[in-house]
């Protein structure tokens, strides 16, 4: 029995590793999502029928649990919006963080009962200090993602926690000492892994609240990194090679995929979490008064319509305007007038890695039309009307131009170099990271105010008109 | 030291797969295109829903009378298929947006 038990999981594994590298090329992704999924319902059936020493098997709290999971998670995941894509993304890998917290917090729970009596075969500490990091893992990953969650749906705003940064030093360091000091002397009293679990919950809330802006998709993605080091670390506990496997393929592809996006903002891991821009409002050189210039939807209509070459630069406000199928209408009008639209796609554009390419896969804009940071530069200059649709800070000169401007040095989108640029923002104010964008007073720049989604159907309709 | 060295000597496999995992986790993303980044984070996300297997295993070895662990089992099975259904669910949702090109 146990001899197919390996063998079924060992299956599992080779599906899931399968999966992950069909994930990684366009041609195989569904393919490899599929995989990865029936690798996973193979280790779950597998599971119910390992055979265990003791316990009285309860399949029907078990049976209960899937189906009501299965029921929610799939009434979720259909109903739920593209555009609201990353919070729910965000969502999912908090609950999976709370999943490793109540195991490990009920096997904590079953550890003070042999510390207490000194009879019994004693927890050796290499077990103990796994499940606590289970456990301090596992809470961060889901309070995080929850504030990661109510950030990006809007319910949490950008507040700033004083001096986060040395509090967050200080719950770490504290955190890492409670547990240090709980596996050298145990005792039965449960009272200090239950302070452990609390300050941890805390240190999710305090480590991911002061962070925003264009930092969110990094966030997101370190966070579901932590998720899988914490199934990993459960996968210890129970030495399931299962859960380790799958957990530290999660762990490692995910810090992988948070370092490309630093990268992709030309700064390290360790500023986006101690320095969050969001704290640092205004920035940059004072400018004094500036005027900017307003464009109506006609100058911009005959513009385009005339035009050889539109590059499209989309950002967060796409997503919230739900503005990307009335752009692909847009680009179908021009189309018929020979006018070339491209779309320039920022690596940290929106609030999730890639997010601004699954919202056009939606509206079915065609993938070659898709540019990123390195070939969108390259043929700027072509560009007769670059029209900006709710980007704010990856196209900001000032990263180029201006060393203390706190996003100076990360790559953008250098619109400037293209003959016209066109603006489309609901306001003034500045963008989600707080910082002032001097694209706005740029003379080239001219600003169509309003709705991103309510102004492109201006501009189609005036590009109509126009004949 | 002497504790380290014990765990070494009494999960030596583990350490190695644990080893060898990071490294695979790496070759097997390191080249992935941006127009993937969120499938492959999403599909990921439902990976680690794996964790789901500790908590069936939790409730599996306890008594039937035990209802603290197993309420919070049953909790942590609830909270564990959500993300692997809801995440693979959706994850299959986006992908097909890209197929239909």
């Amino acid at each position: 029995m146990i001899a197919i038990v390996n063998l079924l999981y060992l299956i599992s594994v080779i599906l899931l590793i399968l999966g992950l590298r069909n994930l990684s090329n366009p041609s195989t992704a569904r393919k490899g999502n599929l995989r990865a999924a029936s690798g996973m319902v193979l280790a779950i059936a597998t599971t119910l029928f390992v055979p265990l020493e003791s316990g009285d098997n309860n399949y029907y709290w078990i049976a209960m649990g899937i189906i009501i999971g299965s029921v929610i998670g799939l009434v979720v995941s259909n109903r739920v919006k593209m555009t609201a894509m990353p919070e729910l993304v965000s969502l999912f890998n908090g609950l999976g963080g709370a999943c490793a917290v109540t195991i490990s917090f009920i096997e904590l729970y079953g550890f003070q009962e042999v510390f207490g009596d000194p009879s019994l075969s004693q927890v050796s500490y290499g077990r103990h200090a796994t499940t606590q990091l289970a456990m301090l893992v596992g809470a961060v990953a889901f309070t995080g993602s929850m504030i990661a969650y109510g950030k990006l749906a809007g319910k949490i705003g950008d507040w700033q926690i004083p001096f986060s940064t040395y509090i967050n030093i200080v719950f770490l360091l504290t955190l890492v000492g409670l547990i240090g000091y709980q596996v050298l002397y145990p005792d039965e009293s449960f009272t200090l892994p239950l302070i452990t679990l609390g300050l941890a919950l805390f240190y999710g809330f305090t480590f991911v609240q002061p962070i925003g802006g264009a930092d969110m998709p990094v966030v997101i993605s370190l966070l579901n990194a932590f998720t899988g080091i914490a199934a990993a670390l459960a996968g210890i506990i129970y030495e399931s090679q299962m859960m380790l496997i799958g957990g530290i393929l999660v762990g490692s592809s995910g810090t992988i995929l948070t370092i490309l996006m630093c990268e992709a903002m030309n700064r390290s891991l360790f500023n986006v979490i101690i320095g969050g821009f969001g704290g640092e409002s205004g920035g940059g050189k004072d400018r004094g008064e500036q005027v900017v210039q307003e464009a109506n939807a006609t100058d911009v209509a005959i513009m385009m319509r005339y035009a050889q070459n539109v590059m499209v630069v989309p950002g967060y406000g796409m997503a919230v305007a739900q503005a990307q199928k009335t752009c692909k209408e847009l680009d179908d009008v021009l189309h018929k007038y020979n006018v070339n639209v491209k779309y320039a796609i920022h690596p940290v554009a929106g609030r999730m890695p890639g997010h601004m390419n699954v919202l056009l896969a939606e509206a079915d804009v065609p993938y070659p039309k898709l540019f990123d940071l390195d070939d969108a530069n390259r043929v700027m200059d072509e560009s007769d009307v670059t029209l900006v649709v709710g980007a704010n800070d990856v196209v900001n000169p000032a990263a180029l131009d201006d060393p203390s401007s706190p996003i100076y040095g990360m790559p953008i989108l250098e619109i400037l170099k293209s003959k016209n640029v066109i603006v489309m923002k609901r306001s003034m104010n500045p963008g989600y990271a707080g910082i002032q964008n001097p694209l706005f007073f740029h003379e080239k720049t001219k600003m169509l105010f309003g709705d991103a989604r309510s102004s492109i159907e201006n501009l189609i309709s005036e590009v109509r008109t126009l004949g | 030291m002497n504790e380290i060295i014990q765990f070494i000597e009494q999960y030596p496999i583990t350490i190695y797969m644990f080893v060898l995992a990071i490294f695979l986790g790496y070759e097997l993303i390191s080249n992935v295109p941006t127009v993937l980044h969120t499938p492959l984070m999403s599909g990921a996300n439902a990976i680690s829903g794996v964790v789901i297997i500790g908590a069936i295993l939790l409730v599996r070895q306890s008594a039937s009378d035990d209802y603290l662990t197993l309420g919070l089992g049953f909790l942590g099975i609830i909270l564990g298929t959500v993300n692997v259904v809801g995440g693979h669910a959706v994850t299959n949702r986006m992908l097909e947006m890209f197929k239909r090109k």
